[in-house]
């Protein structure tokens, strides 16, 4: 694929404004996601009523394809049912790895900007990492990371 | 010596004939996506010329068999070449013994070893461990594994703005405490030349014996271990035009052979029962196993190929291309240059204002250009200049001053997508 599609003029327009940008202060849920293979960090807080994503922001340090997702993610979910935005974190994560078939019925409309990232597997976590924080948020674990595993090294060396 | 380099420059440089020497390297002619490949992420791996590759073959089609263990002729063939690779490697760099250099599997397996084999017998609980702040992450996690099984502490050498270490803030890092030193010659996020002679001297003064993670000085700089009398130096052939998945350690006679064996096997025994083991001599006691006899041939290949070039023209060629890249690349507005030091090689590690590395990255792979992007394995560093990652070109001798224009012109197009 040639990379222009991907940066095109939606994901610009998202990383020069993104929406939803900050933190909230009277958030319910919330999680901090790391990319620890790019340094990258990006923070989702949310106010959960009644199974329903009533507000959402993220701030945070990261490439233009993350922010970009962050931004249209948050989007996407404000005003979402829990269960809404977990089927949407699901079709992401298969959009960004190639195996979503987009000629079936999904919800994900212009979030499919994102389908040519999976020709570039070094960047498929820097479009999941918000989607995998916010999965992280609306099941209350604090911090997740793209590298699901931390052994004792990975410790030893934040340690310090 | 640099200084040296420096004034030899001019002359050598205009002399060096970069597109011959292109022609030896047959992935230099690939297409990305229909533009030439213009490779500038040498400090991550270099390229194999032609000889290199053909050497591989010729062994790999009438020379192979497993060495030091049968009578018959290919085995004894294999054993020989292996030998001579491991002399090839003495001599680059001037080592007093072939046995004082062993095949790893890399840097990052040759720091391994010096800490299983040194560290675990000679480093207590109170004892303290300097390392610098330029270190690669290679010779940083294996020490604090140590220090955590041992209760032992690492100290940090910090660096100032331009890169540099700060040495007098080295030396009064030693009390009685200090027991080993670990130090990178060559910094692979930023290209700092570290003062390793003087730095040695000082750690010798106080008894204090010495690791370098040669890994980015090889390639570039001409290494004696007797004059530089460092006790220990690493480094990987796939930063020298060699194969991956071998490297050496040298390491002084004396002190190999004080130490603890790293891996238990074959190979690495004088004799075996189930009540005890003799392990065998150095280097054999090191080199447990097959070893990757077709890499560590290739490997000797390899130097002789970068030997008959010559490390001094070599060096003085790159110093030209990143004399060029630097005038270039500070002319780009937004563009900041990490790692100013005086004495660099060819490597420019860089930011550009409200462009993320990974960003630059993917866009300048359009063009068909390579660089690495992020931490480079060196998040200390990165922590020191308060950046989460950097875009970094690093230049070879095959690379030409129009693969610089091109690294400009890349840059400036990223400018106008995110404009
Ligand atoms: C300075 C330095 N040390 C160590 C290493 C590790 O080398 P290897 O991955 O070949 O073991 C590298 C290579 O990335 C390096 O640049």
């Amino acid at each position: 694929m040639h990379t222009n599609s991907l940066y095109q003029e939606v994901i610009l327009d998202h990383n020069r404004k993104p929406r939803n940008y900050g933190k909230l202060d009277h958030a319910n849920h919330q999680a901090v996601g790391h990319n620890p293979l790019c340094g990258d960090r990006l923070d989702i807080t949310l106010q959960l009523e009644n199974d329903q994503i009533t507000d959402i922001a993220f701030q945070g340090e990261s490439c233009a394809i993350c922010k970009a997702s962050a931004s249209m993610m948050t989007a996407a979910v404000k005003g979402k049912s829990r269960l809404d935005a977990e089927t949407l974190i699901h079709e992401f994560r298969e959009l960004a790895t190639g195996k979503l078939d987009t000629t079936h019925p999904h919800h994900l409309g212009r979030l499919t900007v994102f389908s040519g990232i999976r020709d570039l597997p070094t960047r498929v976590k820097c479009a999941i990492l918000p989607w995998h924080t916010l999965h992280a948020a609306l099941n209350s674990v604090a911090s997740t990371s793209t590298e699901a595993n931390h052994d004792s090294a990975h410790a030893v060396s934040s340690k310090s | 010596m640099n200084s040296a380099t420096n004034s030899l420059e001019p002359e050598i440089a205009s002399n060096f004939d970069a597109e011959k020497i292109r022609a030896d390297f047959p992935i230099l002619k690939l297409k990305i996506d229909g533009k030439p490949l213009v490779y500038l992420d040498n400090a991550a791996s270099s390229q194999m010329p032609q000889q290199v590759i053909d050497r591989l073959v010729r062994y790999q089609t009438t020379q192979h068999a497993n060495i030091n263990r049968a009578v018959h002729y290919l085995s004894e063939v294999a054993t020989m070449e292996y030998h001579n690779a491991r002399c090839k490697l003495q001599q680059f760099v001037n080592a007093r013994e072939d046995r004082e250099v062993i095949f790893t599997s890399g840097t990052t397996d040759s720091i391994n070893l010096v800490m299983h084999g040194y560290g675990r017998k000679f480093i207590k609980a109170g004892d303290e461990i300097i390392l610098t702040t330029l270190e690669h992450h290679s010779n940083i996690v294996p020490w604090q594994m140590l220090a955590n099984e041992k209760g032992a502490k690492i100290r940090v050498v910090p660096v100032n703005g331009k890169g540099e270490l700060e040495v007098n803030e080295y030396e009064k890092l030693f009390n009685e405490r200090t027991k080993f030193v670990g130090l990178i010659h060559v910094s692979n996020a930023l290209g700092t030349i570290n003062p390793i002679k003087h730095m040695i001297d000082f750690a010798h003064q106080h008894g204090v014996p010495v690791l370098i993670d040669g890994a980015q000085a090889a390639p570039h700089i001409v290494i004696d271990v007797q004059a530089l009398d460092c006790d220990f130096y690493a480094f990987s052939a796939h930063k020298l035009c060699g194969p991956t998945g071998v490297g050496i350690l040298y390491g002084k006679a004396a002190l190999l052979e004080s130490m603890q064996p790293f891996k238990g096997g074959g190979d690495m025994i004088a004799s075996v029962t189930f009540e005890e083991t003799l392990y065998n001599t150095i280097p054999h006691k090191f080199e447990a196993g097959t070893p990757p006899i077709a890499a560590a041939i290739g490997f000797g290949a390899a130097i002789d190929y970068l030997t008959a070039i010559g490390i001094e023209p070599i060096a003085a060629y790159e110093l030209s291309l990143l004399n060029y890249a630097t005038e270039c690349l500070n002319d780009i507005p937004g563009l900041t240059i990490i790692g100013t030091a005086e004495e660099k090689t060819a490597v420019l590690s860089f930011t550009l204002d409200g462009i993320h590395p990974h960003d630059i990255g993917t866009i300048l792979n359009q063009d068909g250009i390579a660089i690495r992007t992020g931490h480079h394995c060196a998040q200390p560093v990165m922590q020191r200049f308060n950046v989460p990652a950097t875009s970094r070109a690093s230049f070879a001798f095959y690379n030409k001053k129009t693969e610089v224009d091109a690294l400009v012109s890349g840059i400036k197009n990223v400018q106008k997508v995110f404009l």
